[in-house]
């Protein structure tokens, strides 16, 4: 496959799962409600197309596409490729983070998303600062380490304010944990923005450093990479890029793990090329997730963290038994 | 001087002596220098040290006259080729692509990789007989081949001095031989070149100086003549070894056998 067709590929199915985002849905469901919404100004159609579907859609392909990135650079950092952005103790803060905020102030819309977000940040500043108390150096093997302890110890947390929550409560923060777009609008999609433009910026300038690490830290080095200063840059900028999707989207595992697998078997491994076309597919994966996630059982929505799994897991164990042969 | 150290001494935490003591030597452009000694005698460790990979305990290193430290990476890659001594890769990288990152040193983090590039990449390849490699996935080539490939994607950055660490390990007489004779043009065209090896027998014969280092310390350097001799080698190496000279005039040495000695009556 030429790169030309590869790319044209990857655009065109990106735009094809937005298009279907926008078309399918509990209500207004289908085409002719879709070209309703085009033609007619005034019309509920234009309304819900607009006002509803539009933002939902838009956030989460940049959602799914920050994901994805920050997925493919963290694998590259710890030279691994299971590696999740869920997987350095953001997941326990995330969610420690929502529950507390849902026991504490009940289900009040705007305290979820920022009480997760703290706690997000909270886990990243104690994963960060543990991985380098044992040394000066960022050690990736402590850093996965450091996050899976750091995860597990808010994980603890939050199971045990769980028990003690109402049935109600528990439900809650249980879906929220799971992950959806149901709460999004435009100002929803500008906090995202707000929050992970720079990241994902920053990012796509390290996508030559990131090739130099997987050689190995001390080749990267002898080629020209400033090893320390790229990892933290890395670390940070992958983390906050996740913590922001946490932010308003709760937690969407697998787009992280499966996409960027995918994608090096179709573009190759070089980061230049690899983190652009990560960005298109996970966009367009989740927004077909949540199409899935919205229509399949309407008018009951399912979390999308549970349609990525459903078709994530399947997808990466197949992956999975390939790369390993 | 490219590449200088001055009373290098480096000492790991816990370790009762010092991995290196008091080292100092120079390369300068147009010449080789081969490092040589025992297994743990502090070789990789110097190497490493040079390269600021490793902070010295006390001494210092400098690159171009200017401490190694104060060098950012990018500039000291456009300066300094290294091999090193394993390496392995974990993404199906193709040959093609492991040498490019050769020129990331001399690109920009977002610059298209230009004509100029290519045409290095390509005339590298050549030179290391891994040009018809190019489309192969690292994780498929023989240790050989692997070898070659690092050794052109060294030469992609265009450097004033090359340091291999034990750069022949993984080959045949005929690579071995291919590798050395492209190490010996490249330094006769200016290059300066550390290497470290086993095979003292090449060294004596491609080298300009040579350095024997035993237990972190600079026991011999010089020519391969002033160095290779048989006191030396025997006394460094802890086994007896005979040194005869080669139709040159190169030293080359022989472990002996016990009873070897009486049997050619030396």
């Amino acid at each position: 496959m030429t790169k030309a067709v590869q790319w044209s590929l990857l655009v065109g199915g990106a735009l094809l799962a937005i298009l279907t985002g926008l078309v399918f849905g509990a209500t207004f469901n289908g085409p002719a409600a879709f070209i309703e919404g085009i033609r007619a100004p005034e019309s509920m159609a234009r309304t819900i197309l607009v006002e509803v579907r539009l933002p939902r859609v838009v956030l989460a392909f940049v959602v799914g596409g920050g994901l994805g990135i920050a997925g493919a650079a963290l694998q590259a950092l710890v030279r691994n490729p299971l590696a999740d952005p869920y997987l350095l103790g953001l997941s326990g803060g995330a969610g420690l983070g929502a529950v507390l905020a849902i026991a504490v102030a009940g289900a009040a819309p705007w305290a979820v998303p920022t009480s997760a977000f703290v706690g997000a940040l909270t886990a990243i500043v104690m994963v960060y600062r543990l991985s380098v108390a044992a040394g000066r150096r960022l050690d990736p093997r402590v850093l996965l380490l450091v996050g899976v302890v750091v995860g597990s110890f808010a994980g603890a947390i939050m199971s045990a304010i769980m028990v003690l929550a109402t049935a109600s409560e528990l439900r809650n923060a249980f879906l929220w944990l799971l992950g959806g777009f149901s709460a999004s609008s435009w100002q929803a999609l500008g906090v995202y923005l707000a929050y992970a433009t720079i990241p994902v910026v920053v990012l796509m300038t390290q996508a030559r450093r990131l090739d130099l690490l997987t050689m190995g830290e001390e080749t990267a080095q002898f080629l020209g990479a400033d090893v320390e200063r790229t990892k933290r840059v890395i670390y940070v900028t992958a983390s906050l890029l996740t913590a922001a999707a946490v932010a308003v989207s709760g937690m969407i595992g697998f787009v992280g793990l499966v996409v960027p697998h995918a994608m090096r078997r179709l573009v190759g491994p070089l980061h230049t090329a690899l983190l652009p076309a990560v960005f298109l597919a996970s966009g367009g994966f989740l927004v077909l997730a949540d199409s899935i996630a919205r229509s399949i059982v309407a008018p009951i929505e399912l979390p999308v963290g549970v349609v990525t799994a459903l078709v994530g897991v399947p997808l990466f164990a197949l992956l999975l038994r390939r790369t390993l042969r | 001087m490219i590449l200088q150290a001055e009373h290098l001494t480096i000492r790991y935490a816990d370790a009762p002596a010092p991995a290196l003591s008091e080292v100092s030597l120079g390369v300068t452009p147009g010449s080789l220098m081969v490092l040589g000694g025992p297994n743990g005698s502090g070789k990789t460790t110097l190497l490493r040290a040079l390269l600021g990979v490793l902070p010295p305990s006390t001494g210092s290193v400098s690159i171009d006259g200017r401490a190694v430290g104060n060098w950012p990476r990018d500039e000291l890659a456009r300066r300094i080729g290294v091999v090193s001594q394993r390496e392995e890769v974990w993404v199906p990288l193709s040959v093609e692509e492991v040498v490019t990152m050769g020129r990331y040193a001399h690109l920009g983090p977002l610059t298209p990789i230009r004509a100029a590039d290519r045409s290095v990449i390509q005339q590298v390849l050549e030179r290391c007989d891994v040009a018809e490699l190019r489309t192969r996935k690292a994780d498929t080539l023989s240790g050989g081949e692997w070898q070659r490939v690092r050794i052109a994607r060294a030469l992609a950055q265009e450097p004033q001095a090359l340091v291999l660490d034990e750069p022949g390990n993984a080959l045949d007489v005929r690579h071995e031989m291919e590798v050395m004779e492209l190490i010996r043009t490249l330094v006769d065209d200016g290059m300066a070149c550390l290497l470290i090896t086993h095979h003292l027998n090449l060294a004596s014969r491609y080298a300009d100086q040579v350095v024997l280092l035993d237990k972190g310390r600079i026991v011999a350097e010089g020519t391969p003549s002033d160095v290779l001799r048989e006191e030396i080698l025997s006394r460094v190496f802890g086994w007896p070894i005979a040194v005869t000279p080669w139709r040159g005039g190169s030293p080359q040495f022989i472990p002996l056998r016990p009873g070897d000695r009486d049997r050619i009556g030396g």
